[in-house]
């Protein structure tokens, strides 16, 4: 098993703690299936750009900064560049810590013998934004998602810039200090009707947002119909394809949780 | 943020995506500050083929380096390794701490607080 990121320095007032869903995404993306089939995608023997992988909603930083300290097992490279988006300045925050801890323990861990492969990831920027409407078309080469997914009456509203204005946060009183860290955490989870309101805006940009070789990895639990959106995928046509790739949790239980891998078969790798 | 970042990002005004003037954003009353990384020459080769090398003489510009190549290195000088060193500053050491970052197409201006950009957009615009 892979070390997990340190987030002891993150508070989790605003934002969302690590959990079985954050697991089962570094439970994924490790395995010996995945990380086979991303090196066969991304590994420098086939090709050299270097791959812009991208998590949307980080949270505390924790499935981005496994990928950026572990590079070399997932994508058998040593070299990737990570961003990370969240609606929550704090959870930016948080994970450009996160993501500079675990590249900084991996390196001294030297799990990678050869000094020439020694881990140079770079985390370019945590960007306070909505998914990923701030990024280029065409960009993103790997995609990660662990979405609000429980499903909710409502859909919490889009945070505004002033509301993540740190200087604002200082002069809160207790009681909106505290009606403003309830806000911010239901966004880490409410997903409004099927839970797939968020997720649903995710996926109708990924074919925009994607590079040639892109590929994205969304997290569903069992009452957003994971089946029902795979089938959705390959109605787009094009050579679109989405399959599971790992799943946790109880069969019968309602928190099943799956990841599936959404990519573009024929592309140009 | 580090100034690569200025090469995947653009204006989150759904209205500008289709406008050329709205890639790459223009840094308005950047703070920048140094921040030392190994050198590793191979990585930068790798980084060099994601760069859109127009708007990285742009923002290179803009925040005040020495003029970038009219073109993208390729061949033998990807192994100037002067021309590496330089690239290594602009895109990974170089990181932007306050300022702007401005649509060239609405004018909206981003801000940059602490090295975190905010891209949220104000109500009237989402």
């Amino acid at each position: 098993m892979l070390p997990t990121p340190d987030t002891s320095h993150v508070s989790f007032d605003t934002i969302y703690e690590p959990s079985e869903d954050s697991y089962l995404f570094l439970d994924t993306l490790s395995s010996e299936s995945e990380s086979k089939w991303l090196s066969q995608r991304f590994d420098s023997s086939s090709t050299n750009a270097v791959p812009l992988v991208v998590e949307a909603g980080t949270g505390s930083g924790v499935v981005l900064g496994f990928v950026a300290a572990h590079s070399q097992n997932i994508f058998g490279r040593p070299d990737i560049l990570t961003l990370g988006t969240d609606v929550n300045r704090n959870a930016c925050l948080a994970t450009r810590e996160t993501v500079s801890l675990a590249i900084k323990a991996n390196q001294q861990e030297g799990t990678v013998p050869d000094t020439k492969s020694n881990p140079h990831t770079v985390h370019i920027s945590s960007i306070t934004a909505d998914l990923c409407t701030s990024l280029r078309p065409g960009s993103i080469d790997v995609l990660l998602f662990n979405p609000p997914y429980v499903p909710t009456e409502d859909l919490p509203r889009l945070p505004t810039a002033s509301e993540n204005d740190p200087v604002m946060a200082q002069t809160m009183s207790y009681s909106s200090k505290f009606e403003s860290d309830s806000y911010f955490l239901s966004l880490t989870y409410a997903g409004g009707a099927d839970g797939m309101e968020t997720t649903n805006r995710l996926l109708d940009a990924i074919p925009e947002i994607l590079s040639d070789r892109g590929v994205a990895y969304i997290l569903l639990c069992k009452q957003n119909r994971p089946n029902d959106v795979k089938k959705l995928i390959h109605e787009w046509g094009g050579g679109w394809n989405a399959e599971t790739a790992g799943s946790s949790g109880n069969q019968a239980g309602w928190e099943k949780l799956v990841i599936i891998r959404i990519w573009k078969e024929n592309s140009i790798v | 943020m580090k100034v690569i970042t200025a090469n995947f990002v653009t204006c989150a005004v759904k209205e500008c995506k289709t406008s050329p003037a709205s890639f790459p954003l223009h840094f308005h009353d950047a703070e920048l500050e140094m921040q030392e990384l190994d050198f590793q020459p191979e990585f930068i080769r790798n980084v060099i083929p994601r760069i859109d090398w127009e708007a990285l003489r742009v923002t290179a510009n803009e925040l005040g380096f020495p003029t970038l190549p009219e073109s993208k290195p390729e061949a033998g000088a990807l192994n100037d390794e002067q021309t590496l060193k330089d690239l290594h500053r602009i895109l990974l050491e170089t990181q932007v701490m306050e300022g702007k970052l401005v649509c060239g197409n609405c004018s909206h201006e981003y801000t940059i607080k602490e090295g975190i950009a905010n891209f949220l957009l104000p109500s009237h615009l989402v």
